[in-house]
């Protein structure tokens, strides 16, 4: 073992932050730019889900409290691009491999937001889902993402409540309201818990990531975490949970539940969801659309540097 | 002869205190350039173990919003209330999500 190797793993023991100038083997930089970079196409990516519905909100506060979430999504997106660039990579390359399919983001965004009720599960669900896996990740050994999830978690505290604020409206509201609140639940409850990947067994980077420290808890645990905590929110609404066989285990101190389906998980990330080629195909139509912008600044940008030379000659 | 404090370059100074937290600004310098400014801002600003890290920058090189246009710079943030969690009110059991 390098001395270089041996200090790294000092401090991954000691619990201190590796920050973008130390040495660091070249697997975690790949580790953690993969999950990084993943994790800022999912805020990206999962800004169109929601945004499908901005212009039909049921009333101007739904409509000012979504376009908030979503301007939110994007700057957690920049925060996470900006924390990813540190490790070397551009925004560009991301934005190439999430183009192109060698990226992924969370399979959660190419299930299709159907109803008002869409949205305030996802408010709830997904982000509450995001919201265990990201307080875990507050600890996480490289610094520029740690102090990322930090920020990121104080601002979302205010999407998973006005995802249930909007369930609960509907929840105690008409029976045709009721009825779409539940087939939200049904729909979304599974793929949220999707959001914390395969079974530890079956998960390709967990172990190293662990070992790292990249990953503070395992895709099982977190997963258990959220389902725990989703039991008495269910009641409150008086929806009917989705897991039939949903039991409380005294022994283990935690929910006994259902095992998800794990062909599905698969193929949606595969690219065989209902909407990946839309999602895709949207992010490339935008990204082409705005070339103009780019452009138009780019030209000012140089014509403000010409005048600038000029007075000073 | 050398030339007056005044006339060189004026440094911000950033100490990171301890391994994963953010720098924080904690004072300026006068230096002749970057190297000569990160070696006076370790004799100035810290002396007593306050960092594990500094940065330095040219104070010229920062472009800082003005105070006094406060009302007007931030004013299209100040009537969005829902942006925080607490003004969505929820049932007890539920509230501490």
């Amino acid at each position: 073992m390098t001395p270089e190797e041996q200090n790294f793993l000092r401090k991954i023991e000691a619990e201190e932050k590796i920050e973008p100038k130390d040495w660091m083997p070249a697997d975690y930089r790949k580790n953690l730019i993969r999950q990084i970079s993943q994790h800022a196409h999912s805020e990206v990516i999962g800004m169109q889900p929601e945004g499908n519905w901005i212009t039909r909100a049921p009333s101007l506060r739904r409509k000012a409290v979504l376009l908030s979430k979503v301007q939110d999504e994007a700057g957690h997106g920049l925060y996470l691009y900006s924390a990813a660039e540190t490790l070397g990579i551009s925004r560009s390359e991301m934005i190439e491999q999430l183009q192109t399919g060698k990226a992924k983001y969370s399979s959660i965004f190419n299930y299709p937001t159907l109803t008002w009720a869409d949205v305030a599960a996802i408010g709830w669900l997904v982000d509450g889902a995001a919201i265990v896996n990201q307080v875990s990740l507050q600890r996480t050994s490289y610094g520029p993402y740690a102090r990322g999830m930090i920020r990121i978690c104080k601002e979302e505290s205010f999407h998973q409540r006005q995802g249930y604020e909007a369930m609960l409206a509907l929840a105690k509201g008409s029976p045709e309201q009721k009825a779409m609140a539940q087939d939200a639940l049904n729909r979304f409850y599974w793929p949220a818990l999707m959001m914390f990947g395969p079974h530890d067994s079956a998960s390709a980077h967990s172990q190293k990531s662990m070992e790292w420290k990249i990953k503070r808890e395992t895709n099982d645990d977190l997963r258990q975490k959220f389902i725990d905590q989703t039991v008495q929110q269910i009641e409150v609404l008086g929806l009917d949970h989705p897991d039939a066989n949903l039991k409380w285990n005294e022994e283990r101190g935690h929910y006994d539940s259902s095992d998800l389906n794990w062909d599905e998980f698969w193929s949606v990330i595969n690219g065989n969801g209902h909407c990946n080629r839309q999602r895709i195909e949207h992010h490339v139509a935008a990204h082409e659309e705005g070339e103009w912008v780019r452009d138009a600044m780019a030209a000012y940008n140089e014509k403000k540097r010409a005048k600038q030379a000029q007075n000073a000659a | 002869m050398t030339k007056p404090t005044e006339k060189l370059e004026l440094f911000e100074v950033f100490v990171r205190s301890k391994r994963g937290l953010d720098h924080k600004h904690v004072g300026s310098l006068h230096a002749e350039d970057h190297a000569q400014a990160l070696e006076y801002a370790r004799d100035c600003y810290t002396r007593r173990s306050e960092g594990v890290s500094l940065w330095v920058v040219k104070s010229s090189d920062i472009c800082a919003s003005q105070e006094d246009d406060a009302d007007c710079f931030y004013d299209p943030n100040d009537d969005k209330p829902y942006r925080h969690a607490t003004y969505y009110v929820l049932p007890d059991p539920v509230n501490n999500m």
